[in-house]
C-alpha cells in the first residue's frame, strides 16, 4: 500500500481568514484527514510531525527577518508549496508600507516601535522561495484550495482559471454594474474565482483576488475616468489587497499612488 | 522544593488564531515571572488606514482578522457612522444584527468544537475528538455551517463579507432569499442547546478568578451591534469616553498592547463579562437550560467559558430566528453618509469581547487618524494572571503536563492573536 501523503499549513503574516476557508471544508477536511496525515496545522492542531512533507499550504506574507527565514525551512523541508491568499500570494493589504515608511506606519500604533522587529516591507512568499502554485483572494474561495489540494495528492496540475471576473460575471448571467450602472469595477482586470460576488451585490469588484493574466489596467482607469473616478480613488482602488502585485502597482503609480 | 527555579517555554501555542508564545518562570512554587509573547507580525493597521477614504474602513479592517470580519466591519461602520452624523434605520440595522448572529455562530462553534472541546479530553485536536466523538463535533461544525450560511446570504462572503457599507448594505436580500435559512437557523437552535446540555459532562477544572468585567450593553436585547459600555466596577461610558476609561500601554514582550480599565488590571471583555453583565437578558428557557447545565451567573471558572459560549450559540440561533421573521425588505438598502471634518467612534460586541474603533476624517473624507482595541489585547493581563494562579495551583505537574495546562489556561479566552497584533508560544522556568 502506498505510504499517506503529508500535508502541513503554515501562518505567516495574516488575518488567519485563509487558514478558516480551509477548515470550513472541515468535512471534507475530516475525510481527508482519513486519506493524508495532517502533519502540521497550528491553528487547528496541537500535533506536530516532523517534515519533510509533500504539500505545504502557506498563507501570509513575509514581514520580519525571522520569517524570511522561517519560509526558507519550509521550503527545504516540502516537496510542494502552495501559496493560499492575497497575502501570501502579493503581500495583502500590509504591503501598503512598502511605498510608504514602515516606521512611519509603526509609531502610529505602539509608543515604542523600536522594540519591535520588522522589516520595511511585506512581500509575497513567491519573492523568497519557489512556489509551486498560487490560490489567490482575499479570502481564498475554498473551493479552489480543494481543488489545488486534490490535484497536487492526486500528482495533477490544478484546473484554476486565469482569466477575469467578467467570465465569472457572464457565467452567472449578471448584468455588467459597470454598463448597466456606471459602478466603477475592477472586475475586468481582477482574476476569477470568488464567482462574481461583488457585482452581485450590486457592487463594483474591489480586486482581492489580484489581476488577471495579461490585465488591460491602463484602459480601465480610462473607462474608470470617464464614470467620473478622481485619480486619486483610482490609485487607491488598485492600492488595497494586492497593492503589491506588479499590475496594480505600477497602474497606481500612473495616478500617483 | 526549596531554591528549586524552574523554566518552561511554549514555543508556539496551539488552537489559537494568531502566532504567540508563554514564558513562565517557577521559584518555590511561585510564578515569578509570566509573559505571554505576542510574536505575531505587527500590520500597522492604524498606520495604513491614514490617507485612505472614510468608507474603505469596514473592507480593510475587516482583514485584521478572518475569524470575527463582521465585529471589525460593524465597528467601522458605526464609527464612521457616527463621524458623518447619520444613524441607520432600524430595518437596516436588523439586517446587520442577523449577519452578526451568523459571526457568532460560526466563531463560537468553531471554538466550542475544534479548538476549546479536545482539551476537555486531553486530545491533540478536533480531528481527534471527531474520531471518539464524532457526534458532537459533527454536530459543532453544523451549527458553524448555519452561521455560514448566513453570512453568505446577508454578506455574500462568509469570510470578509463584501455586502455591508457605511451606511447600511450595498443590496438587501428577499425575504424569499433568508426563507430557506429558516429550517438550518431550527436546526442550529436545537444543536447549541445540545452542546449547552453536553458541556454538562466535561470535566471543568475548579478556578475562581477575581477580574472586572466589560462588556457592550444594550437596553434593548442582549447586546452585539451596538450599545454603551457597562463595567463590573459600576463605570457606564459611550464608544466615544472609551479614552477616557481604557488606557492602553506597550509591553516589552509582546505586540499586542496591554489595556486597563479606570486603573483596573486585569480587566476582562468576552463571554463571561457578557454572561455576568447581560446575561438577565436572555430568554427564560435558556437561562434554565444554562442553570441545567451547571452553568452559574456569573460565572467566574474561565474553564467553563466553552458554557457560556454554547449557551450564546443557542441565543444566537434564536434572534436569528426572530430577525428573520420580523424581516421586511428595507425600502432602500442604504442611507446617505457624506463626509466631513469630524471624529467618530464605534464599539460592538466581538465574538471575543468589546471592540472598539476611533477615527478621525477630514472634509475630503480620507482618515487622518485611526485606533482599533481589539478584545484580546484588552484580555492579555487577564490571561497571564490566569496563567499564573494555573501554574501555581498545578506546581506538582512535571514540565510538560504544566505546559499543556497553562496552554488550556489561555485557550479559555480563545485569544485571537492575529486581532491583538498588536499576541502566542509557552515558556516555563523553573527556580
Amino acid at each position: 500500500m502506498a505510504r499517506r501523503k503529508s500535508l502541513a499549513v503554515w501562518k505567516f503574516a495574516s488575518c488567519d481568514g485563509c487558514q478558516l476557508a480551509v477548515l470550513d471544508g472541515v468535512d471534507e477536511l475530516l475525510a481527508l484527514a482519513g486519506a493524508v496525515d495532517i502533519a502540521y496545522f497550528l491553528e487547528a492542531s496541537k500535533a506536530k510531525v516532523e517534515g519533510p512533507y509533500d504539500l505545504s499550504l502557506v498563507e501570509g506574507s513575509i514581514t520580519t527577518e525571522h520569517d524570511a527565514r522561517r519560509i526558507r525551512e519550509v521550503r527545504g523541508a516540502s516537496e510542494r508549496v502552495v501559496t493560499i491568499g492575497a497575502c501570501a500570494t502579493a503581500g495583502g493589504i500590509q504591503g501598503l508600507r512598502n511605498d510608504a515608511d514602515a516606521d512611519d506606519f509603526a509609531r502610529a500604533v505602539y509608543p515604542r516601535p523600536e522594540e519591535l522587529a520588522y522589516l520595511p516591507s511585506s512581500t509575497a512568499i513567491g519573492q523568497h522561495v519557489l512556489v509551486d502554485f498560487e490560490v489567490r483572494g482575499c479570502p481564498v474561495n475554498p473551493r479552489q484550495v480543494r481543488e489545488v489540494v486534490g490535484a497536487y495528492l492526486a500528482g495533477r496540475h490544478p484546473q484554476i482559471s486565469a482569466a477575469s471576473v467578467c467570465t465569472d460575471c457572464k457565467r452567472r448571467g449578471l448584468p455588467c454594474v459597470m454598463v448597466a450602472h456606471g459602478t466603477p469595477c475592477l472586475g475586468p482586470v481582477t482574476q476569477a474565482g470568488c464567482g462574481a460576488l461583488c457585482p452581485a451585490c450590486d457592487r463594483g469588484c474591489y480586486g482581492c483576488y489580484g489581476p488577471m493574466e495579461a490585465p488591460r489596467t491602463a484602459a480601465l482607469a480610462a473607462w474608470w475616468r470617464e464614470l467620473g473616478v478622481s485619480e486619486a480613488d483610482i490609485a487607491r482602488a488598485f492600492r488595497t489587497f494586492n497593492a503589491d502585485a506588479p499590475a496594480f502597482r505600477e497602474e497606481a503609480r500612473r495616478h500617483g499612488g | 522544593m526549596a531554591g528549586e527555579t524552574r523554566t518552561i517555554r511554549t514555543e508556539a501555542l496551539a488552537r489559537v488564531e494568531g502566532e504567540g508564545a508563554l514564558h513562565l518562570k517557577l521559584k518555590d512554587g511561585r510564578a515569578e515571572e509570566v509573559r505571554l509573547a505576542i510574536y505575531e507580525a505587527p500590520r500597522f493597521f492604524e498606520g495604513l488606514l491614514r490617507g485612505r477614504r472614510f468608507d474603505e474602513a469596514p473592507d480593510i479592517t475587516a482583514r485584521i482578522c478572518g475569524i470575527c470580519p463582521v465585529a471589525y466591519q460593524t465597528s467601522a461602520m458605526l464609527a464612521m457612522e457616527d463621524a458623518a452624523g447619520v444613524e441607520v434605520p432600524p430595518a437596516l440595522r436588523d439586517l446587520r444584527r442577523l449577519l452578526y448572529c451568523g459571526e457568532w455562530l460560526q466563531s463560537h462553534a468553531l471554538h466550542v468544537v475544534l479548538l476549546h472541546a479536545p482539551d476537555f479530553f486531553d486530545l491533540d485536536d478536533g480531528f481527534a475528538l471527531a474520531e471518539r466523538h464524532g457526534d458532537v463535533v459533527r454536530r459543532g461544525l453544523d451549527i458553524k455551517r448555519v452561521g455560514n450560511a448566513i453570512m453568505e446570504v446577508v454578506g455574500g462572503r462568509a469570510v470578509h463579507p463584501v455586502n455591508p457599507r457605511v451606511g447600511g448594505f450595498y443590496r438587501v436580500p428577499t425575504r424569499a432569499e433568508l426563507a430557506p435559512l429558516r429550517p438550518q437557523v431550527e436546526e442550529a437552535r436545537k444543536a447549541a442547546l445540545a452542546t449547552l446540555a453536553w458541556t454538562a459532562t466535561l470535566p471543568i477544572p475548579e478556578l475562581e478568578r477575581h477580574v472586572a468585567f466589560l462588556a457592550v450593553h444594550d437596553p434593548d436585547g442582549y447586546a452585539i451591534d451596538r450599545g454603551t459600555l457597562h463595567a463590573s466596577t459600576g463605570a457606564v461610558f459611550t464608544a466615544g469616553e472609551w479614552d477616557d476609561h481604557v488606557v492602553e500601554r506597550q509591553v516589552p514582550h509582546s505586540t499586542a498592547l496591554h489595556a486597563t480599565l479606570d486603573g483596573a488590571s486585569p480587566y476582562l471583555t468576552g463571554p463571561l463579562a457578557r454572561w455576568a453583565l447581560n446575561g438577565h437578558q436572555l430568554p427564560g428557557w435558556l437561562q434554565d437550560a444554562a442553570a441545567e447545565a451547571g452553568l452559574a451567573r456569573p460565572c467566574r471558572n474561565p474553564f467553563a467559558s466553552i458554557q457560556v459560549r454554547a449557551a450564546e450559540m443557542a441565543w444566537a440561533a434564536d434572534e436569528a430566528l426572530r430577525l428573520i421573521d420580523a424581516y421586511e425588505t428595507p425600502a432602500a438598502p442604504v442611507v446617505d453618509a457624506q463626509p466631513r471634518d469630524a471624529v467618530g467612534y464605534g464599539v460592538s460586541e466581538a465574538p471575543r469581547g468589546a471592540l472598539h474603533h476611533g477615527y478621525a476624517v477630514d472634509g475630503e473624507g480620507l482618515i487622518t487618524r485611526a485606533r482599533i482595541v481589539p478584545p484580546t489585547s484588552q484580555n492579555q493581563a487577564a490571561i497571564e494572571a490566569d496563567i499564573r494562579a494555573t501554574a501555581e495551583a498545578n506546581v506538582a505537574l512535571d514540565d510538560a503536563a504544566l505546559s499543556w495546562r497553562c496552554e488550556q489556561a489561555i485557550r479559555n479566552h480563545d485569544p485571537c492573536i492575529s486581532c491583538s497584533a498588536h499576541f502566542l508560544n509557552l515558556t516555563v522556568e523553573r527556580g
